[in-house]
């Protein structure tokens, strides 16, 4: 090629490299509008949703314990209140209990739990989400949701994990109070809007729990993580957990949330 | 998932139960001289093998619950059927037929509109909570609206309380020595038919419920006949009138509970020997405390509403009431290493009687399947006579352990 050639070659790719670059500043999405699309496809998926969760508690010397319950969940309002609907199937010491949680945005859940033994109806305070959920490495919080509100956001940078090009967001709380690690770095799937791993760090800096997601089906057309891990690097305690049946927009009636069906478990909840 | 069932005619019946082991020893000591229980230092000891069967359709079930077991401490060995129910659900109506355990109120321990059955016996010698409700053989039955849902139970056969005996606990008896007892129940006839309702719904969070009871009094009530020497055990008709309310507030969980205790066999408050009408209220409050630690507190009261007739027929010798009981209640939970650890502590203190009764407990999760747990409990008072004063002598520790399939 010619020294003219390569000019004009120059002269017609510097406008494409430059709308390039202009695209890739247009695509730097803000971390809130980031965490904002995460929240809808991973915590808010359908309108609603039903699938059987099975978590393995796999303690530092390998011992293993078990979790397996359905999970029913239906949105009032895309990104506001749900309720959730978990019934117990084993463990055989907590078989057959039912669990209900009426979650609001900005205020603290109604939790109902029922105790076939005793045929009883029990309210339970909810005023501490970062309490375990059934003994796993998982919070209330991280079962469903922290209001976005609570935490402040940077974007730390863009990074491919394993083989997704993910956005680094870094969430840090707004008041040390309302959660037990000082800061939060989450690798979100530009495709799927999925977080596809955290990081949780302690007061101290340290490393202290990481979210995996291992396993990113679609479902009904809906991007769904089906396996997840959640472990602690200090305690070396780890939860491992599996979706199955999933199905989304059943049309699951309000009725279900309710005392009627915490004392006797409908079909779909079985 | 891998739960036990067998196939019958191409449905699925489910299979489960427990095999458990329970021991109560007593460790407080000088006990009165003559007293039956007094060679007899444990209170519970049995080995018992819970088998519980159910079916559930959408529209109809079944539910039995056995518990075969033997104590030691009598002895014996013995069958009883917990629960065994048949369940119809038409629309919205819902309807449960045979022995079942019924559960309602909002207090924790404190019982004011639930009037169901309850073993005490079971309890204060340190049972698992299960086994303070009783079933009873009843025609349960739910209507549920679309803001509301009522409730109506009817009792055909009278169960009373499994009130600590005189076997294995000691405590206050007004009566003198040898004296002979009765106990008369209500007999299974039409006009002793109790019957129940619960009219009750969820409103912005908050669980609301109206009761109402009309039957008879769990505890019995003595008659005594100093000319033969005899004491007559019976059961007062009673009526239970209620609300109750519990939702969050403040950061936490707030329960309230009222109920009116309508003596129908005593309205004047005259006869001593029949529980005086008395208003029953209730105040709780929960909350959590960082990740893993909860604590519960209560306030219950007992006003008599004819007390100036109770004082002037109470016969000498007797002890006298307050016109107002008060009791204040503590729970304390802790869960440790992925809740395989429980340390919980339950505390009954009343500034009027001026007693308490306290049940420490440390329960701990083998593996998914067997629990143990030791625990306590602990009674003591100023007076012998008061409600858990009277049961000093009763301080025990207690040894569970469960295996679950």
């Amino acid at each position: 090629m010619n020294h003219t050639g390569r000019r004009i070659a120059l002269a017609l790719l510097t406008p494409c490299l430059l709308a390039a670059s202009a695209l890739s500043a247009q695509e730097k999405t803000p971390p809130e509008e980031i965490v904002r699309r995460s929240r809808l496809t991973f915590f808010y998926a359908g309108e609603d949703m039903k699938a059987k969760v099975r978590m393995r508690l796999v303690n530092p010397q390998g011992k293993e314990r078990v979790r397996a319950m359905t999970m029913l969940r239906k949105d009032q309002q895309e990104g506001g209140e749900q309720k959730y609907f978990i019934y117990f199937h084993q463990p055989a010491d907590v078989r057959d209990m039912t669990f209900m949680v009426w979650k609001y945005p900005g205020k603290d859940d109604d939790r109902w739990l029922y105790i076939p033994a005793l045929k009883l109806v029990r309210r339970i305070a909810a005023n501490d989400s970062r309490s375990s959920f059934v003994g796993s490495d998982f919070t209330y919080e991280d079962i469903s949701g922290r209001d976005p509100e609570e935490d402040t956001y940077t974007l730390v940078r863009e990074e491919a994990l394993n083989g997704r090009a993910c956005d680094v967001v870094r969430s840090a709380p707004k008041s040390e109070r309302s959660a037990d690690y000082s800061y939060k770095l989450a690798w979100f799937d530009r495709m799927s809007h999925l977080p596809l791993k955290e990081e949780y760090y302690d007061r101290r800096g340290d490393l202290a729990r990481v979210f995996t997601a291992e396993e990113v089906k679609e479902v009904q057309g809906l991007p769904t993580v089906t396996k997840r891990t959640m472990k602690n690097l200090q305690s070396g305690h780890r939860t491992e957990v599996t979706f199955e049946e999933i199905k989304y927009n059943l049309g699951l009636s309000d009725d279900l949330f309710t005392e009627r069906y915490l004392r006797s478990a409908p079909p779909e909840a079985r | 998932m891998p739960t036990a069932s067998v196939t019958v005619w191409g449905g699925e019946v489910s299979l489960h139960g427990f095999a458990q082991v329970n021991y109560a020893m007593r460790v407080a000591t000088g006990l009165p001289a003559g007293w039956p229980a007094r060679e007899r230092d444990f209170l519970l000891g049995e080995e018992r093998f819970q088998l519980e069967c159910a079916r559930t359709s959408a529209a109809s079930g079944f539910s039995t619950r056995v518990d075969l077991f033997h104590d030691a401490v009598d002895g014996g060995a013995r069958l009883n059927l917990r629960e065994a129910y048949l369940d119809l659900s038409v629309r919205r109506l819902d309807l449960r037929v045979g022995r079942q355990i019924i559960t309602w109120g909002a207090g924790d321990l404190e019982f004011i509109n639930d009037v169901f059955p309850k073993d005490w016996g079971a309890f204060l010698s340190g049972a698992p909570m299960e086994y303070l409700k009783i079933g009873v053989d009843a025609l349960n039955l739910n209507a549920h609206a679309r803001s509301f849902s009522i409730q109506a139970i009817v009792l055909p056969f009278f169960a009373p309380d499994n009130t600590p005996t005189a076997d294995r606990f000691v405590f206050f008896n007004p009566f003198p020595p040898r004296t002979l007892t009765e106990t008369v129940k209500p007999s299974p006839r039409r006009t002793n038919v109790e019957a129940a309702f619960r009219l009750y719904g969820t409103h912005r969070g908050y669980d609301l419920a109206l009761y109402a009871y009309r039957g008879f009094l769990r505890s019995p009530g003595a008659r005594f006949d100093p000319a033969a020497g005899k004491a007559t055990f019976f059961y007062p008709k009673l009526g239970v009138y209620g609300a109750s309310l519990q939702g969050a507030f403040l950061k936490g969980l707030l329960s309230l509970e009222g109920g009116l205790y309508d003596s129908r066999e005593d309205r004047e408050g005259t006869d001593s020997s029949v529980e005086n009408s008395h208003l029953r209220f209730l105040a709780g409050y929960q909350k959590a405390f960082g990740a893993n630690f909860t604590l519960g507190l209560q306030y219950y009261g007992e006003r008599m509403l004819r007390y100036d007739a109770y004082r002037r027929t109470l016969p000498a010798g007797f002890p006298i009431r307050d016109e107002t009981r008060s009791y204040l209640t503590a729970r304390l939970t802790q869960l440790l290493k992925y809740q395989t650890v429980r340390v919980s502590l339950f505390i009954f203190y009343s500034p009027t009687e001026e007693d308490h009764y306290i049940i420490p407990e440390v329960r701990y999760s083998f593996s998914d399947d067997l629990w143990g747990a030791i625990g306590g409990n602990l009674f003591g008072g100023k007076y012998d006579t008061s409600f858990f004063g009277q049961f000093n002598k009763n301080d025990n520790v207690y040894l569970t352990m469960r295996y679950s399939f």
